[in-house]
């Protein structure tokens, strides 16, 4: 085993790592997809402190980024996709914000967003795709010209032109490149040295931890530095991309973790419900965010039983059976 | 909209219109095809073709999943479910390196909105779109499968609110405004194939790239899928669908959705 100060310094607690990494108007970039995977023990507390004015850059999260808008972090979001699969086709905290005008978004696309982080994490200011030619995602600017200084956000959406190697009548679109301030994500293991490793699809967790400046990772566990050695074939990220690590288990509660819980039906059920209506929703917010200090007293309301329940099985890596109605 | 259960007659059996739509849908997959699916009635649609007539088609998700067998119906295209037992797990680069694959016929099943005469689609907003009366998820995907995949089928709940004369947005290029606008626009591939509806099933024409119908469901009649279309809507070559077979459906109930999780 190797020597657990082998993270020099970066280990730590949720409350820590946003206190060190987190601040009113940064370029947050939140990793996972729609109910799987969000770094939620992280995302809750930053609601708890009430952080407030992110920029939040993100492909197809769903529930982190549901979270932040209801509670008031957000005031800017580029986005392909705010919706919860079959819990929520459409995120209802972030759909209602956006209809009263409480948040600016700027549309993109799933291919576009993953290439943006892409091109900021090989420093290259701007990526051509072929998706999207003859759309509005092309066409319409959300985010207003003022805000587009060309350092915090791009002075223009996307540019399209010929391809220059091509027929000249053959057109891409050229999109600028992300650097988030920080970027958030939950994996499965951390070594004790620091190197990361997500079990299933990693979406785009790679690419956005590579393009932004600073990287927190929560994760289920912290396993030996040996062990991940064993089979580096396995690994995400090396130790020296990860600027905290911080061990927290269900810290992707009520989303799925692979190997280790599934989502959970109860509670997205009961979010979904208490997300239609203004009073419920800060009701949930006391209740989930502002009346508990740690995510340990959360998993206490979630209760011991709940988590029994949905914890996956070691073969499938999901809950079989489970009643997901 | 009409009644949910489609009215059968004596060669048909009773049916839900989510069903028959499944069904109609996993008649387009072909044994060996690779098959990009969203949330819904997509994934039904590939459960069922791959349990009856193509055992061999590949279904990938956009976040990476690609060829999980799906023995449990997920929730999202990032449900851990379609991570199980798969061919291989991956990201979005991956994924859409297959959807853009020039070796592979990818068809993607997409839904939306909106959709016009040409398939175009919206699944952004209704409204204007700096102050939307109605905020959706927005592209996801969507976008880059109606882009960049060898041809897509669409899901729709037919109705003049959804099949309309101008988008609100255009997320989705369909066949744009006709004709060859597709290819002028940069496209050297794809667009949409067919809309499969709650009433019936919708093609493209092969020139004009507008929308007709093609089949209408058992129990519906050509002119109540004009009447629930917002645009003008060629109904003459319309054929009745061919009905659900009992073994069809049972593997739809039984063994695919069981919980009803997307039949409802």
């Amino acid at each position: 085993m190797g020597e657990p100060n082998g993270l020099d310094g970066k280990l730590m607690t949720v409350a820590d790592a946003a206190e060190r990494f987190i601040r009113d108007g940064q370029q947050v970039a939140v990793g996972g997809f729609t109910i799987n995977r969000n770094p939620m023990a992280l995302v809750y507390e930053i609601a708890r402190r009430r952080v407030r004015d992110l920029h939040l850059v993100a492909h197809s999260n769903g529930q982190a980024l549901d979270l932040l808008v209801g509670a008031g972090c957000v005031s800017r979001i580029e986005i392909a996709y705010g919706g919860n699969g079959r819990f929520a086709p459409t995120c209802i905290r972030f759909r209602k914000a956006v209809e009263r005008g409480e948040v600016l978004v700027e549309d993109y696309t799933n291919n576009q967003m993953t290439l943006r982080f892409l091109a900021g994490a090989l420093n290259t200011p701007f990526i051509p795709s072929k998706s999207g030619l003859g759309t509005d995602v092309l066409e319409l600017e959300g985010f207003p010209p003022g805000i587009r200084d060309g350092e915090r956000v791009a002075r223009k959406k996307v540019q399209v032109m010929a391809d220059p190697f091509g027929h000249p009548d053959d057109d891409v679109a050229l999109l600028p490149a992300l650097t988030p301030d920080v970027s958030l994500i939950h994996a499965q293991q951390v070594s004790t040295d620091g190197t990361v490793r997500i079990k299933g699809l990693t979406f785009a967790d790679l690419e956005q931890c590579k393009a932004a400046s600073a990287v927190i990772v929560t994760c289920e566990e912290i396993v030996p530095e040996d062990y991940l050695r064993l089979d580096p074939d396995q690994n995400a990220l090396p130790p020296f991309l990860v600027d905290a690590v911080v061990p927290v288990p269900y810290g992707a509660h009520p989303t799925a973790c692979r190997y280790f819980y599934d989502y959970d039906p109860g509670h997205l059920n009961h979010y979904k419900a208490v997300a239609k209506d203004d009073g419920q929703w800060a009701a949930y917010l006391d209740e989930w965010v502002y009346g508990i200090d740690s995510w340990d007293a959360y998993l206490d309301k979630v209760g011991g039983a709940q988590l029994a329940r949905i914890r996956a099985n070691t073969v499938a890596g999901y809950a079989p059976g489970l009643d997901r109605r | 909209m009409v009644d949910p259960t489609l009215a059968p007659d004596a060669s048909c059996p009773a049916c839900s219109a989510r069903e028959m739509m499944a069904i109609a849908a996993g008649r387009f997959i072909k044994d060996g095809d690779v098959l990009f699916a969203g949330t819904g009635v997509a994934m039904l649609a590939a459960a069922v073709a791959k349990r009856i007539h193509a055992p061999h088609a590949h279904i990938f998700f956009e976040t990476g999943g690609i060829g999980p067998p799906l023995d449990e119906l997920p929730m999202a295209v990032a449900d851990p479910r379609v991570m199980a037992f798969s061919d291989l797990n991956a990201g979005l680069v991956e994924a859409f390196s297959y959807v853009a694959n020039r070796r592979l016929r990818t068809i993607a099943f997409l839904g939306a909105a909106q959709i016009d005469r040409y398939g175009n689609m919206n699944s952004t907003v209704i409204g204007d779109y700096h102050r939307p009366r109605v905020r959706f998820s927005g592209s996801g995907g969507a976008c880059d499968a109606g882009s960049l995949a060898s041809g897509f089928i669409v899901f729709m709940q037919h109705g003049v609110q959804k099949f309309v004369e101008k988008l609100d947005y255009l997320t989705t290029p369909g066949w744009l405004t006709g004709g060859d606008s597709r290819h002028r626009a940069g496209y050297r591939r794809g667009g949409p194939i067919a809309v499969v509806s709650d009433l019936g099933v919708m093609r493209f024409h092969e020139t004009t790239r507008e929308m007709y119908l093609a089949e209408h469901y058992p129990g519906v009649t050509p002119q109540q899928v004009a009447d629930a279309t917002g645009f003008a809507l060629d109904v003459s070559h319309s054929a009745r669908a061919t009905p659900p077979t009992e073994e069809e459906l049972r593997i739809l109930r039984e063994d695919v959705d069981p919980q009803r999780l997307i039949l409802g």
